[in-house]
């Protein structure tokens, strides 16, 4: 089973990232599970959202304490949360930011694979929300597909053809351009 | 077809299928988005039914007695407060032999409020006459849709069908929905017994003083008890229809088992885990799901749990001053069974508290341990603060 954990801001897409990262998983014709931090959601508030992936049912219901990787929206999260809590050694860190990879990787200190890939400036050139609030979450689980390779960017611009429900075209070149763009640390 | 949809969505797949003709339903908190997507298939034009928006859950429940009474498969959906505010109407509609669906997305009582899961709500609804089944999957919660109305027009009496708050409410999973043609072919067009009809009026409602109430409420009884046997019928239907397995209780691995974890809902799903970790450690331990709690199907609990030690009880909800509601009934069942178990409660989860497989276990292992059932139940997860210390007579200090 691999455990991924968002972190996010409310309004910035955590939620719907982690739900469209499970259709695509479910493409490849994996058991999946994703689901939102429960509780009330506050726009700009620290959010959290979960998937798992499996190759059978997934009877796990709970929250996910020790993540395979987790997936980061704001890099301003960096110095307020706990991202790396539980993170399993070698885990991987995706972080959405405009500073290298290794910026962010001496700020985690080291045992991760950190990855970093600017989704709010890939966001902005295909008008996926405003430029003071981009909505990341396309860009971002294209990203994670090179980030990880467990699974293909097609599958990722398949899911997203199915599931959102506006501007597919612009999220799936969204997806597509983060997947070429991220680096590692 | 496959695909991967909440459990709420789940629902309003389920609905859709069974072709319901009216809904009614009260839109704000602690409504879930069932009705929301519901509204939103009657504006489409997906759904040819009726939707009555109304003004509290328990107009809601009064929209669809009305509608059930006039012969016409009717729904609603609720959750915590708003089906505790249902609660005289509930009545209403068993004792009227109506066959109602209403999903209850599980949700903590208030105060304190708390939207999150905890079965409370529904477990405070069992002397109401309703048949109530509890699910631990988002795809349990729509084939429950389908068998439920199957179920409630047979024995003419109405279900409620339960499932955790978020766990299941807005946890996106693998569902198969089925093709209206399938759905169609397991779940005819209802044809009441009896209906409101200008044509050939009767009376409803009426009085019915001491000579004859009596036998209406055993009547209603019998009829209950029924809805258990019929229910496996439909069941097993089910399974040549879609290739699913449900039944009355569902067991996991109790053949030879020595302690049997008993719950209902999500913890269910939680506790596969734990049992097979614990069968790896060499323990004999086995689950028995808890699907209809109502009516009890206590014939068929004492034979799941027969030759087994011990049952710990999981209760994901309380009544003050008893403990779990469900190890209450499960040791009510077992109370004249031969060779009984011994039946161990905990309380876990309540409001929403994450239950993990380690919970499960760690509960296993305490009842395990114990020679016998303590009086109060295992409240397994309580935050308790530094004990007080004791004057030396007992007595605490000032």
């Amino acid at each position: 089973m691999q455990e991924i954990r968002f972190h996010g801001r409310g309004g910035q897409g955590a939620v719907i990232g982690s739900e469209l990262l499970a259709h695509a998983f479910f493409l490849e014709d994996r058991y999946v599970q994703a689901f939102p931090s429960f509780g009330v959601e506050r726009r700009g508030a620290p959010v959290t959202a979960f998937c798992r992936i499996d190759d059978g049912p997934i009877h796990l219901r709970n929250q996910i304490y020790t993540p395979d990787h987790v997936v980061v929206l704001d890099a301003s999260l960096l110095q307020t949360v706990g991202v790396t809590e539980g993170l399993k050694p070698d885990g991987t860190v995706l972080i959405n930011g405009r500073q290298p990879a290794s910026t962010y990787g001496s700020l985690l200190g080291p045992g991760f694979r950190v990855f970093a890939v600017d989704a709010a400036g890939v966001a902005v050139r295909h008008r996926l929300g405003s430029p003071s609030n981009p909505i990341v979450n396309t860009a971002i689980v294209g990203a994670f597909a090179r980030a990880t390779g467990l699974l293909s960017v097609s599958s990722v611009e398949q899911a997203i053809e199915a599931y959102v429900p506006r501007k597919k075209a612009e999220n799936r070149r969204a997806a597509r351009e983060a997947f070429d763009a991220v680096r590692s640390a | 077809m496959r695909q991967v949809i909440k459990g709420n969505h789940a629902v309003s797949q389920g609905v859709r299928l069974a072709r319901v003709k009216v809904i009614s339903a009260y839109p704000i908190t602690p409504q879930t988005t069932i009705v929301e997507e519901l509204s939103e298939m009657c504006a489409r034009g997906q759904l040819d039914s009726r939707y009555i928006k109304v003004e509290s859950e328990h107009s809601a429940m009064a929209a669809v007695i009305g509608s059930a009474s006039a012969g016409v498969r009717s729904f609603t959906a609720t959750s915590s407060q708003g089906l505790l505010l249902m609660h005289e109407v509930l009545h209403w509609a068993a004792g009227s032999r109506l066959p109602i669906v209403l999903t209850n997305v599980n949700r903590a009582v208030a105060p304190g409020w708390n939207i999150w899961a905890d079965q409370t709500d529904s477990l405070a609804q069992r002397d109401t006459g309703w048949i109530q089944i509890y699910a631990e999957s988002n795809q349990e919660v729509l084939d429950n849709v389908l068998m439920a109305y199957r179920l409630a027009e047979t024995v003419m009496l109405p279900v409620m069908l339960a499932y955790d708050a978020f766990f299941l409410s807005h946890t996106s999973e693998v569902v198969d929905v089925p093709e209206p043609a399938e759905a169609d072919a397991f779940l005819p067009a209802f044809t009441p017994p009896f209906r409101l009809d200008l044509e050939n009026p009767r009376m409803f409602g009426g009085m019915v003083g001491p000579d004859m109430y009596y036998e209406q409420r055993y009547a209603q009884h019998q009829d209950a008890l029924r809805a258990a046997d019929v229910y496996r019928e439909i069941c097993r239907e089910f399974d040549e229809a879609f290739g699913r397995k449900y039944d009355l209780v569902e067991t996991y691995r109790t053949e030879d088992a020595e302690l049997v974890v008993a719950t209902a809902g999500t913890v269910t799903s939680v506790s596969r885990i734990a049992v097979d970790r614990l069968r790896e450690e060499g323990w004999k331990v086995g689950l028995l799901k808890l699907r209809m709690i109502r009516p009890v199907p206590r014939r068929h609990w004492q034979k799941a749990l027969g030759g087994v030690e011990k049952v710990v009880v999981i209760d994901r909800n309380l009544s003050p001053g008893l403990g779990g509601v469900l190890a209450s009934e499960v040791r009510s069942a077992l109370h004249a069974a031969e060779a009984a178990p011994q039946v161990f409660a905990a309380v876990a989860g309540l409001g929403g508290r994450d239950v993990t497989p380690e919970d499960v276990a760690g509960i296993v292992r305490a009842c395990r341990e114990a020679e016998r059932p303590g009086d109060e139940p295992l409240f397994w997860g309580l935050k308790t603060g530094e004990p007080e210390p004791a004057m030396e007579d007992g007595r605490h200090a000032e």
